[in-house]
This record gives C-alpha cells, structure tokens and sequence, in this order.
C-alpha cells in the first residue's frame, strides 16, 4: 500500500519540475483541506466542496456519488454524502458548517469527473458558510501535503 | 472521506500507516514483475500482493477479464503434496470430498470442516496419476490450515499409517482467466488444452518451462487454469503470456479477482464462508460427495448432513441484486420493509462492471431466501431495495469439454 501513497500524481507532479508545482499550487490557492481528503475554497461566502486527487486515487473509478440535496444545514465533520468505486464506499464530510446552496448534478451523470479532474469539474457541492472562523482549523495546502506524508510513514 | 466498508485486502483510504505492514509481508516470486508493471501493491493474507496495475483500473480489469485474457498472481496460495499410501483415506478424513472416486487427473472443490459442520478452509483437491494428492488452499489459512494437517498426518503416522504432507513452499502459481486463454496459451504449451476439461489437470512444457502442472479451475467464472511453475521460471512465464499475438493479455490484481468472482458467485473465505457457516448454509451442498454423505466420516458430518436430510437450516447464502445508488458491502444489515426486522446481512458486494449492476452475497433468513423476494439494505442514513436473485449473476463459461 506504500507503493500506492508514494506514487499519487500530486506529489510526483510537487518534485517534477518548478512549473508544474506552479500550475498545481494555483489549482489550489485558497482551498483548505481536511484530513479526511476533502477540500474546500470560498468565496464571498460560499464555499466549494470536494475531495483531493489523492482520495480519488485511493478509490479509484468513481461509479455513483450521493449529493446533499439544496437548503440541507449540515454541521463541521457531519456526513454529507458519499463516493463509491468498484473497489470501496467513503463518506463526504462537511469541512465547515453551512447551508447547501448547490450540488453538481453533473456527477451524478458522470460521476468519473471526480477522478479525472478532482479540484476543478468533480466539485460536489456549495454551501453558504456559517462561521468563516471554522476554516482556520482547516490546513492549507502546503500543511496537507505534510499531513499526507507524515501519514504515508515515509 | 472515511472509507466505510473495506474489502478484506483494500485498506481504508485514511489508513495510511502502513508501509511497517509492507516491510515485514511476504513476497511471491513475482513481486517483482509487479513492481516493474506498476502494481500497487497492498498487505493480502501476509502478502504483499497488487490490488491492481497502473494501466488499468479495476473496473477495466474486470470488463477485460470477461473479454480477453487476464494474468493472476496467486502464488500466495498454498500449494501441498500429500504423499504415503494412505494419502486417500487421510484427506478424505479431514474434507467432504470423495477423492477416492475421482479419476485421476482431476480435482473437485472441497472443505476442511470442524467438528460443527462449519467450513475452516475451502480448497482444491486433484488427484493426480502419480503417487501424490495436489492440494491449494487459501493463502489466509496458511496459519491454521498448515498445523491442521501436520498435526493430523502425524496422529495417522503414530496409528502406523502412511501419510506425509510435503509444501511446495514458494512455488509460483499463475491463473490464466478469460476466453482467450485456451488461444493464447495453446501456442506455448505441448499440454492438449482440448483434452483437459474443468478440473482435470496435467503436467508439461508452458512457454518453454518444463514441469508445469496445468489445471482448468480458476476464480473468475470464466474459462481459465491455474499453472504451477518454478519460481525461478514464473516471471518468464507471465512475460511470454503477456507478449502473446494470439490474444490481448494483460495483468489483473486482487481488486479485479474479487469483482470478476463475485459476479460468478464465488464465496470469499472469511468473508462469505467462515468456521460458523456450514457448507450447507453457503449452498455448497455440492461439495459434499454423495458416497460421504452416507460414509459420515468427516469433521462435523452429523450436523451437515442432517441439515441436508431435514431440510431446515435457518439461514441461506443468496446473491443480491440492489437499485441503483449505493452498492450493498459485507457487514451491512438486511432489513424487512414491513417490520423493520433484521433478517440477515451482506457478506460481500459492490458494483458489477460487467452487469451494470449493484450485486452481493449476503445471508438472510430461510423465509426471505427464495428468488424474487424483496428487502430493504440498511445504509444507515439511508436504506436501498434489494432483490433475491439466482447466481452467478454473470453466465459461467466453464470448458467442460461439451
């Protein structure tokens, strides 16, 4: 399984070359991340929802993701709906607490979205945040890329 | 993201120290290759085994499987010779089968039983031509299985019998699944492949590697054999197969093996069959041979084939078709739509990429088992309808030579 961790795209794209890591910390700037591999990026008060590539990568092929429906409030770490591959079944949970404003329904079409381009087309859903101040228990990018290591037991 | 129900060799996607597991895994001759072929590797039954390869996933792994040929490492299995002349009457003592009928150069599916009628390991058993019984067993009951059967020859040994267990221990063993295989392999073997129907056996040159024992049985539902090669030649052996121009074959992991038998029907050890289920119960009636049945010289026989007799077990293995949605896993429980009453639960399942379709093995109560019958999976947040449905859920194309 080590081998699994030390071969995700993101960190090999991190030692690659300088413009890779370029390209990849602006598909990041401004998105926290939880250590359960979800991220999330606000704006104006509305947060963006998804998991990182390299949750999608531990899945692998995503078949069918469940989506909190519009108006659901849902609470920091509640679960909020779930991803399945061929191969296993995880829990979304909530990064910060809200009101569900949006979900992607492309997913539900092409749930695959969520391995091919986990940070950008396979977002699950928004929410209007409730207390912006729950982000700072989020880690930043760099603080993920740490988490992950320590994690990989590198 | 919390993975909620992990195969028995997928870890859980936020499980993530373990590369001290990897360390200390054993290793089959064809680790290697699998590295070189971009395996991810996992821990399986002490293994450090490939759930898949990078250039497909499982879902492709498995679609490809059912159209072509596919490649297993399975050398983590046990493979045994008994030997001695009472080597018959020894492994008919411990299992359901009737080895004694059995031609030679042919095998059956048995069971080690224990003294509850309960199933401690399921295996291979193949009576070969030469003075030895060939026998594969899970590579998860290495630990249980192996004593069981030194302990046991040497009680036969100590009642002046002979008998004798002989490991081949690291020898490689390569399962060659999917409709091309015989195509494919033909053209590398001296073995007649239109001569060796399911679950008979046969030694001989494959790929230019003498002494392979090649059988027809497999774990995919589709044509296949296992082949038991020389660890030192096993590598070669994948290679040639892999560069064949006679079909499009390709390495599958751990992660395809358990979709592609699934959807066969296939129980899983430890998963849809364990030391509590009795063959009866996991409708593998079949493995107990008729003349053991009358014979009752077997672990647990009186309970089995009572069970048999009366017709009355409580609980029955059945395959599970499930809506669209969330797939059914082992451990989820089944629950009746009027009463809310538990009747059973899921011992394996996921999403079939060759049926399209949520599929499972589960266990439920003998008034819920017939086909056709509807419940309820309990998701906990949520619940999904399920349907009792006959297996394999996916058409088995064994060669039976027919």
């Amino acid at each position: 399984m080590s081998v699994l961790f030390r071969a995700p795209s993101l960190c090999l794209r991190f030692q690659t070359s300088f413009a890779a890591a370029s390209r990849l910390s602006s598909s990041q700037s401004g998105k926290k991340f939880t250590k359960k591999h979800e991220w999330i990026s606000v704006e104006n008060g509305v947060g963006t929802v998804g998991i990182t590539d390299f949750a999608a990568e531990q899945l692998g092929d995503v078949v069918f993701v469940e989506l909190p429906d519009e108006g659901t409030e849902v609470s920091k770490g509640e679960s909020t709906g779930a991803v399945e591959s061929v191969k296993a079944a995880s829990d979304i949970y909530a990064p910060v607490s809200g009101t569900v404003t949006k979900k992607n329904v492309a997913l539900e079409e092409e749930p695959g979205q969520i391995n091919k381009s986990p940070f950008d087309k396979g977002w699950m859903y928004k929410l209007k945040v409730k207390d912006e101040k729950e982000l700072k228990d989020l880690l930043d990018a760099s603080q993920y890329e740490e988490f992950k290591k320590e994690n990989q037991g590198h | 993201m919390n993975k909620l129900l992990p195969s028995p060799f997928v870890l859980a996607s936020r499980h993530f120290s373990i590369s001290a597991a990897v360390a200390n895994s054993k290793r089959t001759c064809l680790h290697d290759l699998h590295k070189k072929n971009g395996g991810k590797m996992v821990e399986f039954a002490g293994y450090d085994m490939p759930v898949q390869y990078s250039d497909l996933s499982i879902k492709d792994s498995s679609l490809h499987t059912r159209k072509h040929v596919s490649l297993f490492d399975v050398s983590h299995m046990l493979q045994t010779h008994i030997v001695g002349k009472d080597r018959v009457a020894f492994i008919e003592s411990l299992t359901t089968a009737d080895v004694q009928g059995l031609k030679p150069n042919s095998g059956t599916l048995s069971v080690f039983t224990n003294e509850k009628g309960g199933i401690k390991d399921d295996l291979i058993v193949t009576k070969t031509d030469q003075d030895f019984i060939y026998m594969v067993t899970n590579a998860g009951c290495i630990d249980k299985d192996l004593p069981y059967l030194q302990e046991n020859a040497a009680k036969w040994r100590s009642d002046g019998k002979d008998v004798e267990i002989k490991t081949l221990d690291g020898r490689g063993l390569v399962a060659v699944q999917g409709p091309a295989m015989s195509k494919v392999l033909q053209n590398e073997t001296d073995i007649d492949l239109s001569k060796l129907t399911f679950m008979t056996t046969a030694v001989g040159k494959v790929c230019g590697i003498e002494n392979c024992r090649v059988t027809r049985c497999g774990y995919t539902g589709e044509d296949g054999v296992e082949v038991s090669v020389d660890p030192k030649e096993a590598a070669k052996l994948v290679e040639r197969l892999l560069a064949s121009n006679k079909g499009d074959v390709k390495l599958a992991g751990l992660g395809a093996r358990d979709v592609l038998r699934l959807e066969a029907g296939l129980c899983l050890y430890g998963s849809d069959i364990d030391e509590n289920t009795t063959p009866i119960e996991a409708g593998l009636a079949f493995v107990v041979a008729k003349r053991r049945r009358e014979t009752l010289d077997f672990p647990g026989a009186e309970k089995i084939v009572g069970q048999l007799k009366e017709k009355n077990w409580p609980k029955r293995r059945v395959g599970l078709i499930a809506e669209p949605g969330r797939s059914p896993r082992g451990h989820l429980p089944l629950v009746d739509p009027l009463d809310k009453a538990a009747i059973g639960f899921v011992t394996s399942g996921c999403p079939s990429p060759n049926l399209e379709k949520n599929i499972a093995i589960a266990y439920v109560d003998r008034s819920h088992s017939k086909e056709g019958t509807k419940f309820l999976v309990d998701f906990g947040s949520k619940q999904t309808k399920v349907t009792v449905t006959k297996m394999p859920f996916v058409k088995t194309n064994y060669f039976t030579g027919k």
